[in-house]
């Protein structure tokens, strides 16, 4: 499958300043690919064009072809947030969270790292890792065909941010699986995607 | 020439007094038997993993933690103790904390307003013109409210709320996340800095790389315990470590191998007895189980029965 951004631009309100101009992307299901730019860049704001959450003011994002919005009521297209605190509901026990993915495979969750016990929990309750790794199982429900990471492992300790993403590299090669991956770190992005695009060369 | 002690913690405990079913309470221990110092000019990382009981290592220093929080062990500023009384006192003056939580900001104060504290003269006003350039944010950003600013300016206003300061002791608690790696090495830069002018500054980061760009000494923190404190130097290379987590950290540096091992750090509730890093390591043993001395080790501090 290939994921497409056409020529998109995008501001917030009606003055704010134009965080995405004219930009485009192209990457095919047996590609993870890098994002690199600085801070304040628009990196989350094209993770959100990109999954459907905003929509862009010129341009589209395509599917094989499709538009996004056309896909119906599960996003092929899934993103994985930065902060995993702020992207579950605390008043659901962390069971919950995985049921609101679509259908997300026991195997998958065992594999994650993911202990029956935190199940139970609420999100209070568990660490910030532990709670990303439930973000992700979320995102890769059956009928993700895209990932989107955006510094997905940021909070993460080195063990358990190789760990993740060890997990991701061979989860989304097995389902052929496309994934675009926002970091700050070149080595990371180094050792993670199969080429690496720096924003500010494109969009200047 | 021996250097002053800026900030000294002794055997420190800090647990949670949680509610169980009905009235029944219960303690959770989040950090057990932690020392450490910060010397005049020196600067200090707490490495750890998250949920390891670093923030509150900050907030125990600071006199903020929640009210079910009981602390216990010795700290002491400049020799001598730090009081509930003297943290007030001190604390946003001499004592300077920059928060993880982006959340620490006043929603309804514009930016300028609260970096200076409500306080509006020109030596201020010039030295957060000075601030705002060095982290290249605009200077209409002072006029701006905490929710128009992007995670990385965000991060950037917090650590200005703590260099209009002259601190003598500076407590950065994740300062760098969500940054870029150009502006958070500007902003371990300037940390070193005011260690260089003389004060003690205590990172605490999960970010072992950039700590060791311009850290000192690094600590290396899990499930609540100190298990290492170790010369920057000694992350060199892998045999100069000494416990096994933090040779396991030091493989999982993407340019080191980026090598992982299984398994996860284990919740307070259900910790193992002895090394809380047992049964992940591939070293451990009978005596794993015991009591772990935390003793020193080729100048530096490890808690394991082994050497190296």
């Amino acid at each position: 499958m290939i994921l497409e951004a056409k020529n998109i631009s995008f501001r917030y309100g009606e003055n704010g300043r134009e965080i995405l101009k004219d930009f485009s992307l192209k990457a095919d299901s047996s590609e993870r690919v890098g994002l690199a730019a600085p801070s304040g860049f628009g990196k989350t704001t094209l993770c959100k064009i990109l999954s459907g959450y905003e929509k862009p003011d010129r341009g589209q994002v395509l599917l094989d072809g499709k538009p996004l919005e056309q896909y119906g009521s599960y996003c092929p297209v899934q993103l994985i947030w930065q902060h995993p605190e702020q992207a579950v509901n605390p008043r659901l026990r962390m069971k919950s969270v995985l049921e609101e993915g679509d259908q997300v495979d026991p195997a998958l969750v065992e594999r994650l790292g993911i202990e029956k016990d935190w199940l139970n929990r609420f999100p209070v309750e568990i660490s910030g890792g532990e709670m990303q790794r439930f973000c992700i199982a979320r995102a890769m429900g059956k009928r993700t065909r895209f990932l989107l990471a955006d510094e997905i492992s940021t909070m993460l300790d080195l063990i358990t941010q190789s760990q993740i993403w060890h997990f991701l590299i061979e989860e989304t090669r097995r389902r052929q699986m496309g994934m675009i991956v926002v970091s700050h770190s070149p080595e990371l992005l180094e050792r993670i995607c199969t080429r690496v695009i720096d924003l500010q060369k494109t969009q200047s | 020439m021996e250097r002053k002690k800026i900030l000294e913690i002794k055997n420190m405990n800090i647990s949670f007094c949680q509610y169980q079913k009905g009235m029944r309470q219960e303690e959770l221990p989040v950090i057990r038997d932690l020392s450490l110092s910060v010397h005049e000019g020196e600067m200090v990382a707490v490495v750890g993993s998250s949920g390891s009981g670093k923030s509150l290592l900050a907030h125990g220093v600071m006199g903020i933690l929640p009210y079910n929080a009981s602390m216990g062990g010795e700290i002491l500023y400049r020799g001598e103790p730090l009081t509930e009384k003297r943290i007030r006192k001190l604390r946003g003056k001499e004592i300077v904390m920059v928060p993880q939580s982006t959340s620490y900001l006043d929603p309804l104060m514009k930016v300028g307003t609260q970096i200076c504290k409500g306080k509006k003269d020109l030596v201020r006003q010039k030295k957060l013109d000075q601030i705002f350039s060095r982290y290249s944010l605009a200077k209409e950003v002072q006029e701006q409210y905490p929710f128009e600013l992007s995670g990385g300016m965000t991060r950037r206003v917090m650590i200005s709320t703590a260099m209009i300061e002259n601190p003598r002791l500076v407590i950065a608690d994740e300062p760098t996340p969500g940054l870029h790696q150009k502006a958070a090495k500007s902003a371990m830069e300037h940390f070193r800095e005011l260690a260089d002018m003389g004060a003690g500054v205590l990172i605490i980061t999960h970010d072992l790389e950039l700590a060791l760009e311009t850290a000192d000494r690094v600590l290396v923190f899990y499930a609540g315990y100190t298990l290492e404190d170790a010369k920057t130097e000694d992350f060199c290379k892998e045999e100069t470590l000494r416990h096994p987590y933090t040779k396991a950290l030091w493989r999982a540096i993407p340019k080191n191998g980026f090598q992982y091992i299984d398994g996860v750090q284990p919740y307070v509730k259900d910790m193992p007895s002895g090394c809380p890093f047992a049964p992940r390591c591939s070293r451990c043993s009978e005596k794993c189980h015991g009591e772990i001395p935390y003793r020193e080790v080729n100048g530096g501090y490890v808690r394991c029965v082994y050497d190296s």
